[in-house]
């Protein structure tokens, strides 16, 4: 059993200590806005915070969250109203989708610690995050549109 | 303590009009797409039926059927509000429904057959007419129910956005006022496409409507299959054959069973599957299996190899071929001819790559007569048909409830992960969700087809290029020659062939497939003939070849987007190719640099003019070109599946290398010529020009010709040492 903050509510997952943490939110918590996309941290899909910072959360063993502060999508604001979110909305960033929960949970990281990043600060920051649908310019304009407006 | 998070059981709709017993489980409202419980489903939105597509609430509430499938392109808003606008609905009370598994009553019709299979982006393409013509005919009913109530002549009666009007009186009647007291007549009223509204009167259609489904992809509520959690649910993932079509013999199935949480394994055809209490105890031991397997047809295969000896195969008189296209008299165009030209070109496996890994949740009844599927799939049909077929029962006992997919690029029109899902339900008696991992994914993917590629042309004393003949050698069909014809230019003599072999590799759609290297040999070798003419490339198409008006058009806005004869800097340098694909047609050119030490390509610029009919939602049918230049891009920078001893040698986005940001193009630009035809495909139109377009560029930066898809960096060298 272990025990951590999640999303501003304890909980507890009963299972080994080396669970990927991307399971234990999905599949034993049931939160299922972040995704699987590639189980090696190569992809992003998993993106989650662990203490403010971004984590990939298909590398990051329940014994390496113990007491500590994961927030996920679902946590990131009430009523999706991170600049963030109203500025993906506004812009009409996502197309499948699949890959856009870990793309603002990453771009939360970066508005948190820089509030007004230029170009190759957003795409050095975003750069191990995968679009398929390759949405990276609409994410590049509403990280933009975000840090003006936030 | 844990958060009990309510299981989506998913609603069963209980008894509609019409509509009995189907399971429902995704709405799309105006706050985005959501689960619909139970009570909900049989209340407010139920309303009455008015026909395959349509029901209408009392309380004014217009509930619109989604045809097709979302796997990103946005026609999960676009189909309805095709709808919306022919019945003249108020798209402010209009919630969204997606079709299940049934052809018969939301298939499009192709070739006189009910077909649910969207493939080639071509949703609105097929689905157009038709759903002009079923809103109209719900806006008829109304209107005669109004006319009816009032005692008035239909004839003399209008609409505006949800209401029926009486322009005589002033007086109206909502839909949802109608809803309470309509009669819906059997057989339904016809409608004349002469009826169907004028286009400057579209209050929808060209207007820019949103997305429904954008805010829940930015909160994480929304659904794919993969989210799905149904009461009692297992988990399960498989390990297939490394090599295709082999079998597994044995495993260590005394070992595997010890593992923590494992509940079984079951035996496919083609692989071990393995089921646990949870995903990551079904990974744990999936990775742990030691599978004896019997060898398939593709035992030995090596790609390389195998392309080597498709050169071959095109100088073998005896080689199977099929032709495609016979136009004229090519021997007379070619022995007659003032200049002759030919060119190779070979191009390796491509794979989807969707960001969703592929998987199904399934629920067979416990008397196994019937069963429940969650999908994210571009052919509900086909998984209907697919699970019923596994199952061994009936297609009308399988109701498929389709989900939004992460990606689906041609891979999930089979059903087939769905069917390997409910064989293992049903083996192991519980609801059953099956995820590929990664991997699998690959190890086990379907890929757009290898090939190898010969273009000859021949040119009169005039210069008119008047003979054509273009070879494709490969494994796949008809997936081989997709593009390979030319409908924009008129060459009066072609002989365009296929040579077929078979190696017993999967193969599949893939974002246009064939035309990405079909496109590439075409439009390379009509640069090298405008290079050997000195003539600009544009110019050499309009003179030199019998272009058709269509395509001329798109050339000229092209080069017009990008200011085509303007210098540009020191070290950069354009290309141009043009393509078909589902009826669109694109003209697009690139800019690029060149690093000549590492052998990367750096593409500064595209632009590409698209001719694509009627533009039905503007921002996403521009994000759908653009989508489709970033997987152009990608797969003809980066992407290269190859194969030894018959398996897959690429496992995971570290050896198959998708674009990242920082290869982004800082410029992208998409036009749509303005034409009032209907609407054709647009989510793949971007993508096949661009090889040739680099191609060409690539000519101009250094005098050679890259011929070898992808163009890697070490390709680049290759090509610069030669």
């Amino acid at each position: 059993m272990v025990s951590f903050t999640l999303n501003d509510k304890r909980v507890s997952v009963d299972a080994a200590p080396s669970t990927p943490l991307l399971w234990a939110i999905r599949d034993h918590v049931g939160l299922t806005g972040t995704k699987y996309g590639c189980g090696a941290g190569l992809c992003g899909a998993c993106t989650v915070h662990l203490d403010g910072k971004a984590a990939r959360a298909c590398q990051t063993q329940i014994s390496e969250v113990a007491g500590k502060k994961v927030v996920t999508i679902e946590g990131l604001s009430p009523n999706s109203s991170h600049p963030l979110q109203k500025a993906w909305v506004a812009l009409e960033v996502p197309q499948c989708g699949y890959c856009q929960s870990g793309q603002i949970m990453k771009a939360a990281e970066l508005l948190a610690s820089n509030p007004k990043p230029n170009r190759a600060q957003i795409v050095e920051h975003m750069d191990g995050n995968i679009c398929r649908c390759g949405t990276y310019h609409k994410i590049i304009a509403a990280v933009e549109r975000a840090s003006k407006e936030g | 303590m844990t958060i009990n998070v309510k299981a989506p059981e998913l609603s069963r709709r209980g008894v509609l009009a019409g509509l009995g017993g189907l399971s429902f489980g995704l709405a799309l409202g105006a706050d985005g797409l959501r689960l619909i419980g139970e009570a909900e489903a049989n209340t407010p939105t139920s309303g009455q039926q008015y026909n395959n597509w349509v029901r209408i609430a009392p309380n004014g509430t217009v509930t619109i059927i989604s045809a097709g499938s979302e796997m990103g392109q946005g026609t999960s808003t676009t189909l309805p509000m095709i709808v919306a606008e022919e019945m003249d609905a108020d798209w402010s009370k209009v919630a969204i429904e997606m079709t299940w598994g049934d052809e018969k009553l939301h298939g499009y019709t192709f070739n006189n057959q009910k077909m649910m299979a969207i493939v080639g982006s071509r949703g609105t393409m097929l689905y157009f007419n038709e759903l002009r013509i079923a809103g109209a005919q719900v806006r008829k009913v109304l209107m005669q129910n109004a006319a009816e109530k009032w005692g008035v002549d239909v004839a003399l009666l209008k609409t505006e956005p949800g209401f029926v009007v009486n322009p005589a009186n002033g007086q109206k009647l909502s839909y949802g006022e109608i809803a309470s007291f309509a009669k819906v007549p059997s057989p339904l009223p016809a409608v004349d496409p002469k009826e169907l509204k004028q286009r400057k009167d579209w209050r929808l259609i060209g207007k820019g409507v949103p997305r429904r489904d954008t805010p829940s992809k930015t909160n994480g509520t929304a659904l794919y299959a993969i989210d799905v959690k149904l009461p009692g649910m297992v988990y399960a993932t498989a390990m297939h054959a490394p090599v295709h079509t082999g079998s597994p013999e044995s495993w260590n199935d005394a070992d595997i069973k010890k593992m923590p949480g494992v509940i079984g394994t079951v035996r496919l055809s083609n692989g071990v599957a393995v089921v646990a209490q949870h995903f990551e105890q079904a990974v744990a031991a999936r990775n742990a299996l030691k599978v004896t397997w019997k060898s398939g047809a593709a035992a030995g295969f090596d790609s390389a190899k195998a392309l080597d000896d498709y050169a071959k195969l095109h100088h073998d008189p005896k080689a199977q071929i099929t032709n495609l296209s016979k136009k004229g008299d090519v021997d007379a165009a070619f022995s007659g001819a003032a200049k002759k030209f030919s060119a190779e070109f070979r191009s390796d496996y491509g794979y989807h790559a969707q960001m969703e890994p592929l998987n199904a949740v399934v629920r067979v009844a416990a008397d196994g007569q019937s069963a429940e599927v969650w999908e994210g799939t571009q052919a509900a049909d086909a998984t209907r048909s697919e699970v019923a077929k596994a199952l061994g029962i009936a297609p009308d006992k399988v109701k498929v409830t389709q989900c939004l997919m992460g990606g689906g690029f041609g891979r999930r029109s089979l059903g087939d992960y769905a069917a390997e899902c409910a064989r293992i339900a049903k083996e192991v008696g519980r609801p059953v969700k099956l995820v590929w991992t990664r991997e699998e994914d690959i190890a086990h993917g379907m890929f757009r087809p290898q090939s190898f590629q010969c273009v000859e042309a021949a040119q009169d004393s005039t210069g008119k290029v008047t003979g054509w003949k273009h070879c494709v050698v490969g494994e796949g069909g008809v997936l081989l020659h997709t593009g390979i014809q030319i409908p924009y230019y008129e060459v009066p003599n072609q002989n365009i062939e296929r040579r077929g072999v078979s190696h017993g590799i999967r193969l599949k759609h893939w974002r246009a497939v064939g035309h990405v290297f079909n496109v590439m040999a075409i439009e390379s070798m009509v640069d090298q003939m405008a290079v050997e003419a000195k003539m600009d490339p544009i110019d050499f198409r309009f003179q030199r070849m019998s272009i058709t008006p269509k395509a001329r058009k798109c050339f000229e806005t092209v080069a017009q987007m990008c200011d085509w004869k303007a210098a540009r800097p020191e070290g950069r340098a354009l290309g141009i190719s043009i393509t078909e694909r589902s009826g669109s047609l694109g003209a697009g050119v690139v800019e690029i640099s060149l690093n000549r030490q590492s052998g990367k390509i750096k593409v500064h610029k595209v632009w590409v003019a698209v001719d694509g009919g009627t533009i039905v939602t503007p921002d996403p049918a521009k994000a759908n070109v653009e989508s489709a230049i970033i997987y152009g891009l990608s797969s003809i920078l980066h992407e290269r599946i190859t194969m030894k001893s018959g398996a897959v040698e690429q496992t995971n986005f570290h050896d198959y290398e998708l674009m990242r940001m920082s290869d982004l193009p800082e410029v992208m630009d998409v036009k749509f010529v303005e034409v009032e035809t209907r609407p054709t495909g647009l989510g793949e139109i971007g993508n096949p020009f661009i090889a040739g377009a680099i191609s060409n560029a690539f000519f101009r930066l250094t005098g050679k010709r890259l011929t070898h898809l992808p163009f890697t960096p070490d390709r680049v060298l290759e090509t610069l040492k030669a």
